[in-house]
Formats: structure tokens, sequence, C-alpha cells
């Protein structure tokens, strides 16, 4: 078991999820997104990377770590619900692709404004954990307490999210305006709230993305959600959009590609772990490996 | 129009006219149903029927005329407080939500009502609960009345036309309306289903006003006290059922004949 434990192969595997759970939680945000509002939101990664600057930099004045965390979230939550107000209500009703020219413009300005008030230099965070691997009998155990914190949190983010939106009221009401508005007023549900509360609980869940993403060896910087973003924007397609566990799924899946094609094959072509993973799942099941079919009625 | 009531009245159209453009889609229509009566809107294709029922519910302004919910101290409602006001209306065709299970579908026709807060929700404290639990066996308990709970856990894509319909009208039961509007609801039924929506529309009456539109004029004919015919956007004639089954404006607007 030790020597399992300390083998490189499972170096790879935590390594693997490490990186698998930050792709996992962009695209459960970009589910949330989708699923209370049909918008593919392309800015998702640079606001999540925006509330952590304001968030973050807070350590600067001497703030603990686990404050700042609580100040991104807020944060992100903030920017979620005013961009939904601000710029995708006016956008309701036009055709689809004015939300995501819209959002791709608003990740350049963000990315921009980044870079203007912190600059483009990337900054290390403190992570709150040690991220030293552990030893066993003197061989080193590819794990850390970093990297435990890390899956933990995502894990217990992701089954909130799974739950929120499959038991409860809040989370049916999320479901039902994004799927037909117009019937969902008749019901009584306040469609434009559910809008504004989805968009908020997706930033919330980005900033816990990039947050992670920052505090580890990666740091902050004004683009460094791109490629993240990216990677998430895959597993979220993979799981098929509509799939909590589906964009979890992918998101571990393609985390775990990446670091074996990294280690046995070249760390210039590991992004393509997520594309291989991409072009086989939509050639398996085009409308995505985890999404109910809605069948045809009969 | 002879048709007069003297109960509570429930909704009332007065002198309500819609225009789009050019096209009069309504023409001074005035009618009402009472508290407990089910009234039946009918008339040929293009009458105005559903334009109606959109001015009912908010979806469309009138462009002149009021609509008002007397019994409710209400006018003018927009389609989100329609549900707080005891109001449900069921959409042509079917109108459930996709990708959300049938039982799901029947949960959200509660969401109006106060309990389960945000908070408790969210984090599942044994409030938030307890009331999705009341929900859910009330839900059940509606499709169990319409006879279709063996299909709660399916997807409305994968059910017959005819049991996504019992759902929709289960769903519309779960706000506990006062005034039930129905947008054809003998649609897709075969005989034997229709029998029994009858009994369950005329048990109804019992507890609450309901507006049908219906082409089936068996099943309108059975189950109104009150029929409001339009022809071209303007109310033609209003009576009982037998009182319009002679009317021969109704007959020549609907057979095109000219007595």
């Amino acid at each position: 078991m030790s020597a399992f434990l300390t083998s490189s192969l499972m170096h790879n595997i935590f390594g693997g999820l490490a990186q698998g759970v930050v792709y996992s939680l962009v695209a459960l945000s970009l589910v949330i997104v989708w699923q209370s509002t049909h918008v593919l939101n392309f800015a998702q990664g640079a606001m999540a990377m925006f509330a952590t600057y304001i968030g973050m930099t807070e350590i600067d004045r001497g703030i603990g770590y686990w404050w700042c965390v609580i100040i991104s979230v807020a944060v992100g939550m903030i920017v979620g619900g005013l961009t939904e107000r601000v710029l995708i209500r006016p956008l309701y009703g036009k055709p689809e692709i004015n939300p995501i020219v819209v959002m791709v413009g608003f990740l350049g300005v963000l990315e921009a404004l980044s870079a203007a008030i912190w600059t483009s230099s990337t900054r290390n965070i403190a992570e709150p954990f040690s991220q030293i691997f552990y030893h066993a009998n003197g061989n080193l155990v590819y794990l850390s307490p970093f990297i435990i914190f890390q899956i933990i949190l995502a894990i217990c983010i992701m089954l909130l999210v799974a739950a929120l939106f499959r038991f409860t009221r809040l989370g049916l009401q999320l479901r039902a305006s994004a799927l037909a508005p117009e019937v969902s007023r008749l019901l009584g549900i306040r469609v434009s709230r559910m809008l504004t509360i989805g968009w908020m609980l997706s930033a919330g869940v980005g900033a816990i993305a990039a947050v992670i993403q920052a505090s580890g060896s990666f740091g902050l910087f004004p683009t460094n959600m791109d490629g993240i973003f990216v990677a998430g924007f895959i597993a979220a397609a993979v799981g098929g959009l509509e799939s909590p566990i589906g964009a979890v799924a992918g998101g571990l899946l393609i985390g775990l590609a990446e670091q074996f094609i990294l280690a046995y094959w070249s760390p210039n072509v590991a992004p393509l772990g997520g594309i291989i993973i991409l072009v086989v799942a939509l050639m398996i099941r085009p409308q995505g490996l985890f999404t109910k079919h809605a069948g045809r009625r009969v | 129009m002879t048709y007069s009531t003297s109960r509570p009245i429930t909704l009332a159209f007065e002198h309500v006219s819609v225009r789009f453009g050019g096209l009069l889609a309504l023409n001074d229509v005035s009618f009402e149903v009472a508290e407990q009566e089910i009234v039946g809107l009918i008339g040929p294709n293009g009458a105005g029927k559903t334009t109606a029922f959109n001015v009912a519910c908010g979806f469309q302004r009138p462009t002149s005329g009021t609509v008002s919910f007397p019994e409710l101290g209400k006018r003018g409602l927009h389609p989100a407080q329609l549900a707080k006001v005891g109001v449900a209306r069921t959409l042509q065709g079917v109108g459930l939500f996709n990708h959300l299970s049938v039982l799901e579908n029947v949960m959200a026709g509660a969401q109006s009502r106060p309990g389960g807060g945000l908070w408790s929700s969210v984090m599942g404290l044994p409030g938030g609960l307890r009331h999705e639990r009341v929900l859910r066996d009330e839900a059940m308990g509606q499709l169990e009345r319409l006879g279709v709970a063996t299909f709660a856990e399916a997807l409305p894509g994968g059910i017959p036309y005819g049991i996504a319909k019992k759902v929709s009208i289960a769903r519309a039961l779960m706000t506990r309306p006062t005034l039930l509007m129905l947008d054809e609801p003998a649609s897709g039924l075969d005989e034997q289903e229709l029998d029994a929506f009858i009994q369950l529309i005329i048990e109804l009456r019992s507890t609450m006003s309901v507006l049908l539109v219906e082409h089936n004029m068996d099943f309108v004919m059975q189950v109104v006290n009150q029929l409001v015919v339009l022809n071209f956007g303007q109310v033609i004639a209003r009576g009982t059922p037998s009182e319009i089954s002679h009317n021969p404006d109704v007959l020549a607007a609907y057979l095109g004949l000219d007595e």
C-alpha cells in the first residue's frame, strides 16, 4: 500500500484531481448560469479573477486568509448579480449571440482593468495549508494538506450546489425560470429575482475556484483564469451543460487527462487532454455525457 | 346576451378591446365569471379566445377597457401576481418544464406560497426540509387525484399528450386557485379520459370558478353553466348551453350559415 501511495501513478492521480476540482468548479459555475438564464458566460473566469483580486489583496492590509476568501466570494456574488442586472438583462429575448459578444467584451474589460489597478505581474498568495508533500516511512506521499483541502472544499461546494438545485424550493424556482419564464411567472415565481440569484450563485462558485487556483503555486495575475476557463468550459460541455454532476465529472476527467499527458508525454501538449475528451465525448453523445434525454412526445 | 347571476363576481371583463396594428382582436368585450361557476369561452378559430385569456392574466394589456377580479379586490394584474391572489392558468399545448420531472412540475405550482425560506432551503434546515416534504406529498396527491401518479418521476417529453395535459392541470391546482383558467383542456384526451375529466371539472366547481376555452363542444356543453361566444373579437352571444345551442347567430358563426 505504501509503495502504491508513493508511486508516480499516485502523484499523477492526486495532481490531476487537484487541478480537476478547479476545472469542475468553473464548469459548475457555467452550468448554474446556463441552468438559470440559458446564457454562456464567457467572462466567468475573468469575473472570478477580479473578485479574487479585490478579496485576496486585502491580505496586504493584514486581514486573515479566510476573511479574504469570504470577501472574494461576496464580491464575486455582487459582481455576478450586477452583471446580470446591467449587462445581461437588456439582452433577454435578443439573439443568443448577443450575450456571448457582450461577455467576451466584458472579459477584456475586466482583464485590462485588473492590469491597470494591480499590474500584470504575478502575485503569490500565501496558501492556508502547507503544500509540502507528506512522508510515509521515509518515502514521499504525493499528497499535501493543501491538496486535501482543495479536494474536500470542492466536493462540499459541489454537493451543496447539487442539493440546492435538486432538493430545494429555490433550486426548483431557478430551473423553472430558466426553462419557461412565462409559465414560471404564471405560477407566481419571481423570475427576474431568480435570474439575478442564479448569476450570484454562479459567480460565487467561480470565485471559490479562482481563490483555490490563485492560492497554489499558480499565483494571481489578470489572465490567470483564461486557461482554467477554457478547461472548465470544455468540462461543462462534456457534461452536457445541464448537469452539475456532469460538469464535475468532466472537470476531473480533464484534470486527470492533462496530468497524465504532462507526465508521460509532454507538458506542451497537456492542454490537448481537454480537447481530446471533448471530441470523443461529442462523438459518443453529442448532447453531453450526463444530460438526461428529454425524450420525444408520443 | 341574457345571462345574469346573483353570485359574487370572480372575474369581470368590462368593454375590453385589444388592437394589434390594424387588427381589432377584441372589440368591446364584456362578460363575468361568478363564484363557483364554470364559464366556457367559445368561438371559431381566430375569434379572440386566447387573446381574451392573455388579457385576463396580464400577458396582454387591453387597448381600452378593464379586466378586474372584484371578489379579490384586484384589477390589471401582472402574470406573477396571479398565483398569489388565487388565479391559475394552463396554457394551450401543455407548457410543462421539459427538464423537470412530472412531480417537480407539479411542485412548481406551489412556489407562490409562503414558507420554506431561502436560508432554510439552501442550508437544508429542518423547516425547509419539512416544507419540501409537505409540497412533495401534496403534489403526489394532486397527481393521484388526476390518475397520473405513476408518471411522477417521468420527464414530460416522454409521456403521452393526454397525460401531460392532466399534469399541467395538477400543477395549476397546486396554486390552490379560486379561479382556474383552462386553455383547451380536453384536447388530446380520448373518450374514456374525457368522461373522467368532465367529472373532475364538475367536482372542482365546489371550490373554485373555472373559465375555459375549448373546441370540443360535447365536453363544453356538459360542464359549463354559462357560455360566452366570440366571433371576430366580439361577444355575439351569452347564455346557458341550451340557450346557446339554439342561438341562430352562433349557428351562423360556427357553420357559416346565413340563418
